[in-house]
């Protein structure tokens, strides 16, 4: 159920990212003030934006959890937010070299948007011991879904807070007073963008299938009234 | 604050091993995780084998009970 389409998907993101890689390194212009640097940003920025719309669509999966009360969704819920964790690593690694090859710090503490991303990174790498510390599967499912519509929340109006506050160090990618990127540059951006979309789309699916296999191979076992190996996972929810 | 809005841009010799090292961290983690996926199906695959090892065995005694 969960792997129709991950073939034409899984091939669709590979020729994405090869164009995108493309476009990258060949076709965008280089930035007149941080020169070849830059080239970061194509990674690094739609790494963010993926991770933190990934982040609020785990709170939207939970919501429908909360409301349907099928462990379907808590599954997908889970699933959004263990990638966009991995995302979220992405970025904060890629964003410190780009800070150290561009500030001469690894990490800026009076930074807004590191800070806050920070925050909302630490934040959900607490999803899985709070997951992890229920025993019964059915509290478990639902206290980790009032979690994430909570997380889910807090990241858009993190997002504000940091547009609000004037900080004259990270720069902004939309609406500058300048007017923001040229032609060129925003067509490499909305391509990595819609790449990093694909990508995450496909991993959801992937992680999705591979926990339904396995779980429809527990209830094998236990259909034949044989020992489940390694046990049940008391993280991860089963998918049937 | 001042000195860092005023550093200047690498030249390309010294930038190169930046970017080179933040697209290389990305395609580590990629490759990382899907081989801990891959990991993750050879485990599924077995398990699965059993099942059916399993299953042709309950078949097998089941028709020795018949022809009994």
């Amino acid at each position: 159920m969960y792997g129709k389409g991950l073939k034409p998907l899984s091939i669709a993101t590979v020729a994405m990212l090869a164009l995108t890689l493309s476009l990258v390194f060949f076709y965008a212009p280089l930035d007149a003030d941080q020169g070849f640097i830059q080239k970061i940003f194509y990674v690094h920025v739609p790494l963010a934006i993926t991770a933190l719309v990934g982040f609020i669509a785990g709170g939207v999966f939970a919501i429908l959890h909360l409301r349907s009360n099928d462990r379907k969704w808590d599954a997908y819920s889970y699933v959004a937010i263990h990638i966009s964790v991995i995302f979220g690593v992405a970025v904060l690694i890629t964003g410190a070299i780009w800070a150290k090859a561009s500030w001469g710090h690894w990490w800026v503490w009076d930074e807004p948007t590191l800070v806050s991303f920070l925050i909302v990174f630490l934040l959900y790498a607490t999803y899985y011991p709070f997951r992890y510390a229920i025993e019964d599967r059915d509290r478990q499912a639902r206290y980790a879904s009032v979690f994430a519509v909570t997380a889910g929340a807090f990241v858009p109006l993190n997002f504000m807070a940091v547009r609000m506050a004037q900080s004259l160090v990270h720069p902004r990618t939309f609406a500058t007073a300048e007017g923001g990127m040229p032609g060129e540059m925003m067509l490499t951006f909305l391509c990595s963008l819609v790449t990093m979309g694909l990508l995450w789309t496909t991993l959801v699916k992937f992680e999705l299938t591979a926990k339904s296999a396995s779980g429809q191979v527990k209830r094998l076992r236990r259909a034949l009234d044989a020992p489940v190996a390694g046990g049940n996972s008391r993280i991860a929810p089963e998918v049937s | 604050m001042e000195v860092l809005i005023a550093a200047p841009a690498l030249p390309l010799d010294e930038a190169g091993k930046y970017v080179a090292g933040a697209y290389i961290v990305f395609m580590v983690l990629l490759v990382v995780y899907v081989a801990i996926m891959a990991a993750k199906l050879g485990r599924i695959e077995r398990e699965l084998r059993e099942v059916a090892a399993i299953a042709e065995e309950r078949k097998d005694e089941r028709r020795e009970e018949v022809n009994a």
